[in-house]
């Protein structure tokens, strides 16, 4: 994993935030543009949040992050919007691994240790998000290997073009 | 060791034997993407530098999810997909062929396969005894490209289902009871086993009813021991000859085992805006709708179709309610005209859609006004899922949806039923 330090303001969400609140199927035909579906980023959770973000700060779930479609196009446009990394106490399945792919750091956490508009600070090799504002560190699950290892790499896509195929 | 139908089925395609919890890069034998998710598998494929898949005739494109297309953005998508299946000899299955996960079953999935699929109801081909699974785009895209992917061998729950469904129950209540109780997140990186009793005389749509919504409970798959039933349905499609018998060992390890008795299950309802939101109809109140969706690849089956319209025939959908019916697939939709149920819902005043996915996904067909509420047979009631986060649907059988449709709110099918 690239160790990185992450620093950034945390934007809370709750529990079960699904695939079509962070990228409504209303905008399907935008799905050959991300830069334009970025825009609409989470929009049925928080209408404004496309408008308020800033590269670097987090998106911070409840549990169940991210259920619902298959759509990379989720974690993908959370990236393109400037997300250093998606934290919740847990992610669905897919998403979860559509983060790693894509190269979004998706962290299992206790987030009820973090609110809205707190600034935190994560090192991803450490293992620790450290809440600035609280001076309270919250611990992540580590990945599992072979994330760590497509992760690192940059991305499935990455990790296959290095590799010729699969190296895990 | 004693083995899940999951462990078998990943053992078969791995370099090793395994059980769950360990990580194996497998064979797969069918891959797909359809076309929300097809394009950026494309594009990541050209990024990683192939330009063939490795198995031509079992990596299909679906053209379902906006079929027919309703603006020029999504045709360009389309021709996209078609490109891709010109240049590489990968299958396309276009506007009207009907829902990804149907024509699936139909035309390409055996028992103890490995299917992955870029949308999150490939589980549905579990039902056939194959290990059948949803992932992103860019996992598809190297599954075009090696038929490889890595997977965690899930551990399994199993579901003992036993008993015989009472009046006005079918197979959809019977999986949103079994949400309910699961919750959500309640399967996450599991895979669902069912088996029992009522498994053994279940009909195959009742059972690619109950695979498809796996993944509402968070699982990789729901999968059922394949047998004569299967076996039947296969040769049904003319592909008798690639059935296998696959089934769990007598004890193998599960990590849980729910017992289910059928035959206490009402009529079910997933409410706004989750499908683990559960409501036996009896307690629901009285909700009055303005659209009712019979279709999915959840329930718009010859058998669906054919249960909504006895329900239909020769009554009238209520003044002010939108029937709106989409054939699972092409054949379907034949076999439905063949047998009159076309005509019976179009009398009754449906409006029957092109094969495909309908109105689920929110792109086109019966996207909900402000406040509006739907009873529908699909798979999903998230905020904003038929494409208007404004609106309010619920999750009910097509029974209940088709005598909804004519009592003008949901309406329990217990009283039509004979």
């Amino acid at each position: 994993m690239k160790n990185q330090a992450l620093e950034g303001k945390s934007f809370k969400f709750g529990d079960d935030i699904s695939t079509d609140l962070i990228a409504p199927g209303r905008y399907f035909h935008l799905r050959s543009n991300l830069p334009e579906l970025a825009k609409h980023v989470l929009e049925d959770a928080d209408p404004q949040f496309a408008q308020k973000v800033r590269p670097g700060d987090f998106v911070v779930g409840g549990r169940n992050f991210g259920l619902g479609s298959s759509r990379e196009h989720a974690p993908a446009i959370i990236k393109l919007a400037g997300i250093g990394a998606v934290l919740a106490k847990s992610f669905a399945r897919i998403f979860f691994r559509n983060c790693i792919n894509v190269g979004l750091p998706a962290l299992i956490c206790d987030t009820d240790q973090i609110e809205e508009g707190d600034n935190l600070k994560i090192d991803l090799s450490e293992g620790f998000i450290h809440n600035l504002d609280k001076g309270t560190q919250i611990k992540f699950n580590p990945l599992p290997p072979v994330m760590i290892k497509i992760l690192s790499d940059g991305g499935l896509t990455e990790h296959i073009k290095k590799n010729k195929g699969f190296n895990l | 060791m004693k083995k899940t139908i999951a462990e078998k089925i990943i053992s078969a395609h791995a370099e090793s034997e395994v059980s769950a919890g360990d990580i194996a890069v497998v064979d797969v034998d069918v891959v797909m993407a359809q076309d929300g998710t097809g394009p950026l598998a494309v594009s990541q494929i050209e990024k990683m530098g192939f330009d063939r898949v490795k198995q031509p005739q079992s990596s299909i494109l679906f053209i379902d999810h906006a079929a027919p297309s309703p603006r020029k953005e999504l045709s360009n998508s389309h021709m996209v997909l078609r490109q891709f299946a010109e240049k590489t000899g990968a299958q396309v299955s276009d506007v009207g062929e009907g829902v990804c996960h149907q024509i699936l079953v139909e035309k390409y999935v055996c028992p103890n396969h490995i299917v992955i699929g870029a949308d999150s109801h490939t589980c549905t081909s579990g039902a056939l005894g194959a290990f059948a699974t949803g992932m992103g785009s860019t996992d598809i895209a190297v599954g075009f490209a090696l038929a490889k992917t890595w997977l965690m061998v899930p551990h399994t729950i199993r579901v003992n289902i036993e008993g015989t469904p009472g009046k006005g129950v079918f197979a959809k209540d019977l999986i949103i009871f079994i949400i309910g109780k699961i919750t959500s997140d309640g399967a996450t990186y599991k895979a669902l086993e069912f088996g029992g009793s009522a498994v053994e005389h279940m009909t195959m749509d009742d059972r690619f009813t109950i695979s498809n919504m796996a993944v509402e409970a968070g699982a990789k798959t729901g999968l059922f021991a394949s047998d004569d039933i299967t076996k039947k349905y296969l040769e049904s499609m003319d592909r008798g000859d690639c059935f296998t018998n696959v089934y769990p060992d007598e004890g193998a390890a599960y990590q849980e085992v729910i017992d289910i008795d059928y035959s206490a299950i009402k009529p079910m309802i997933s409410k706004p805006h989750t499908v683990d939101n559960v409501s036996s109809i009896d307690e629901l109140g009285k909700i009055k709708v303005d659209q009712v969706f019979i279709g999915t690849c959840t329930n718009g089956r010859l058998s669906d179709l054919a249960l909504a319209a006895s329900i239909l025939k020769g009554r009238k959908v209520a003044p002010g309610v939108r029937l709106i019916v989409v054939p699972a697939s092409r054949k379907v939709y034949l076999e439905a005209m063949d047998k009159g149920i076309i005509k019976d819902l179009t009398e009754s005043g449906a409006a029957i859609m092109a094969p495909g996915c309908g109105p689920c996904v929110g792109v086109h067909e019966g996207i909900l006004g402000d406040g509006e509420v739907c009873l529908s047979t699909q798979n999903r009631n998230f905020v904003g899922r038929m494409g208007n986060p404004n609106s309010f649907i619920y999750l009910g059988s097509p029974a209940t949806a088709a005598w909804s449709a004519v009592k003008g709110y949901i309406a329990d099918p217990r009283e039509v039923l004979v």
